[in-house]
């Protein structure tokens, strides 16, 4: 049985505590043992992705002195793994753990899918789901084949999703198109951001979408903001609360 | 981020076109484009419809990905060993009968460039496909001496009827609806009032330009490729233009950046094949013209123009910019671009490798380039070199912060923010604080508190424990 530590990204530990519950649950209903390392806070994704490398660095070290030694380390956030990924060698290139801490880091249905081997989620959701394809999980961790690419298809999200009870998942014209979050992008560039959004609730609302899932809550904090600044009717889930089911 | 509505004095604007006055940055150029909500929607879908073909073409070559990776390869090889291939290619090119001319910069090439017209006594030159023109600002370099310059490719000749520069590389009036098309040539060319079929308005343009070309004493055209082994210089038109322009007169000046250069002819195969696809979705460019010294009698001089390039090859990563052979596909998929159009960004080259290559040019004018981004990734993907776009604005981030060209508020933020973070204790207790002021707060104050967030999005409804408190007191401490 793997100890999977859990990382939680702050904002969801902070606003949607539920999507760690969850995270946490289909883990150990997966075999799991789970544990959640509390000197965690940030990966400094905010800071790094705004240019303040010398900011992200101290939390990047402090990512690292905190989830060296366990077997894997998951979390329910395709960017904030690309973070660790990514960019922490250009941020902590000497730690003595980041080769470890980097190579055992997953995203929630990367994890499930790709070390666990995971086909098929026992549980219901018998609801009309729209899959939003955050950008850093699609495109930084490969989670699905992208639009763009001319390799063969696949797409891990999706087979998880699909294999749930009930469900009926439909495709947004342009599939992977990108919410416009963004991170500080959604501050700095306000306008484009809400456009980016509202389009994509848009393209979800014409598939006929119930629900709006994805591997990333920050991109749905941003489509949900939007959804309820003006009452629309769509509900938005993290991934994990959908992989768990409904009423079992 | 400054609302359109509070912005004093305006700067006049064309319908979706260029603002005059000093360019504002990126995010103010980006809100006014998108105050017109349906222009912004119909940009988008007209872009998207060329990633849609370029989807299609590339589908098609089941190599795809391998070209990719050779054209990334080839690129790299030759940005390597630059002086080398640019000696070859002079050396070859001045065989076949051509004059080579170096320039530094935008104002040698543009002395350049005159000074051959002006001894040749030329007062009509006809341009064709040239991006690098543009960035070194030869037509109104030239017009203030008092020559005319005929733009020929049909959507530059749009623009430059409406005194405008492009707005795309590869679609330079994409920004311009066909009824705005109609108006204009009305007015210029004396078209059926209220025609907009582009059928007609082309056969308009056609008539328009072949007088031009015939009473032009100059053709100049950019390059596409460039050949070491060869010395040839390669063209690639849809319209047929440059090979107009070049057919008639005497004198042909090609004008290229060094960068153009590819070691061997049988490189130009794979360039060719990812070009056209990427740029329009076509399977190759309706004429991609070799031209190898100069025709009998006539005169072809190539300008190969640094302008910034060689230092840029000195610099990681940004020296795989250099590989870009401006097709064009980055802009074409960009959300942002898509929706905000070629004038939010302020620079020849605008989107994705605008916003990479702007701020080589000097980074204070193009500081918000870098930050115009989700960092979605979907430019690296579709880039037939395979450039890391993305990653490469990232890099871009961290200099302009380094420099000083970040905003300072948002930077002490963050700097706030990530000193929160560094402490457990602190982030918890933030934490219970912005839950608890979310809770509390009216929602119309939250929205203001909250500034650009709140402006047209709701935060969350705040729970009442955090997940480390719950675990805390479902688990106890580990």
């Amino acid at each position: 049985m793997p100890t999977v530590a859990l990382f939680v990204p702050c904002y969801v530990d902070q606003l949607y505590p539920q999507v760690a519950v969850a995270t946490l649950r289909l883990l150990e209903r997966h075999g799991c043992r789970v544990v959640f390392p509390p000197d965690q806070t940030c990966c400094g994704q905010p800071m790094a992705n705004a240019g303040q490398a010398a900011d992200a660095a101290p939390l990047a070290i402090r990512f690292l002195d905190t989830f060296a030694g366990y077997d894997h380390v998951v979390a329910p956030s395709g960017s904030c793994v690309a973070m660790v990924k990514h960019q922490y060698p250009g941020l902590a290139p000497d730690h003595p753990k980041l080769e470890e801490v980097r190579s055992r880091t997953f995203e929630l249905c990367e994890y499930l899918h790709d070390v666990l081997g995971v086909r098929r989620v026992e549980g219901r959701f018998p609801h009309v789901v729209g899959l939003h394809r955050s950008c850093h999980g699609q495109r930084e961790l490969r989670l699905a084949s992208g639009s763009e690419r001319q390799v063969p298809p696949f797409d891990k999200v999706k087979t998880l999703l699909s294999s749930l009870t009930g469900i009926q998942l439909v495709e947004p014209a342009r599939t992977d198109e990108c919410c416009g979050f963004g991170g500080t992008f959604a501050a700095t560039e306000e306008a484009v951001s809400c456009l980016m959004g509202r389009d994509r609730l848009d393209e979800h609302a014409k598939a006929g979408a119930e629900v709006i899932t994805g591997v990333d809550m920050s991109c749905l904090m941003h489509l949900d903001g939007l959804a309820r600044r003006e009452g629309r009717p769509v509900r938005i889930r993290h991934v994990a609360e959908v992989l768990l089911g409904e009423a079992t | 981020m400054t609302a359109p509505a509070t912005t004093p004095a305006a700067p006049t604007v064309h319908p979706g076109g260029q603002q005059s006055g000093p360019f504002p940055g990126h995010p103010a150029a980006a809100a006014r484009f998108i105050a017109d909500v349906d222009r912004a929607h119909w940009h988008d879908q007209a872009l998207w419809f060329v990633r849609v073909k370029r989807d299609r073409a590339a589908a098609q070559l089941p190599a795809w990905e391998r070209l990719r990776d050779l054209a990334q390869a080839i690129k790299a090889h030759a940005l390597s060993d630059l002086a080398r291939y640019l000696e070859e290619f002079e050396r070859n090119a001045t065989a076949h009968g051509a004059v080579v001319h170096w320039a530094r910069d935008a104002e040698e090439h543009n002395r350049i460039v005159h000074q051959l017209l002006a001894e040749r006594g030329v007062t009509r030159v006809v341009k064709s496909k040239s991006m690098l023109t543009e960035e070194c600002g030869l037509n109104p370099y030239l017009e203030a001496r008092g020559l005319e310059v005929v733009d020929t490719d049909l959507g530059e000749r749009i623009v430059q009827f409406r005194h405008e520069p492009p707005s795309h590389i590869v679609l330079p009036a994409i920004h311009i609806k066909k009824e705005e098309i109609g108006e204009l040539f009305h007015d210029k060319l004396g078209t059926a009032a209220g025609a907009s079929d582009p059928k007609y308005l082309t056969e308009a343009a056609r008539g328009h330009l072949r007088e031009k070309f015939l009473g032009a004493q100059a053709g100049l055209t950019g390059v596409n490729f460039a050949v070491a082994d060869t010395g040839a210089v390669v063209v690639c038109t849809n319209e047929g233009n440059a090979d107009m322009g070049t057919a008639l007169p005497p004198l042909h000046i090609a004008c290229m950046g060094l960068e153009k250069l590819v070691p061997r002819s049988e490189d130009l195969g794979v360039f060719l094949r990812l070009l056209a696809r990427s740029a329009t979705g076509q399977p190759v460019t309706t004429y991609a013209t070799h031209f190898l010294g100069p025709k009998p009698g006539g005169e072809l001089h190539i300008v190969l123009v640094d302008n910034g390039r060689s230092a840029l090859s000195g610099r990681d990563p940004f020296r795989r910019a250099l590989s870009c052979i401006r097709c064009g596909a980055c802009m074409n998929t960009c959300p942002v671009f898509r929706r905000t159009g070629g004038y939010s960004y302020g620079t020849t080259v605008p989107g994705p490798i605008g916003s990479v290559l702007g701020p080589t040019q000097g980074p204070g004018a193009h500081a918000t380039l870098p930050f115009a981004s989700t960092l979605c990734g979907s430019c690296a993907d579709v880039c037939p070199v395979r450039i890391d776009l993305h990653h490469q604005l990232l890099a871009w981030r961290k200099e302009l912060v380094l420099g000083g060209f970040a905003p300072v508020g948002k930077t002490l933020a963050l700097r706030l923010t990530a000193w929160v973070f560094a402490s457990p204790w602190r982030f918890a207790l933030a934490g219970r604080l912005a839950r608890l002021a979310l809770r509390l707060l009216p929602r119309g104050l939250m929205a203001t508190l909250s500034g650009a967030w709140g402006k047209q999005r709701d935060l969350p409804p705040p729970p009442p424990e955090s997940f480390r408190d719950l675990y805390r007191r479902t688990h106890g401490r580990p």
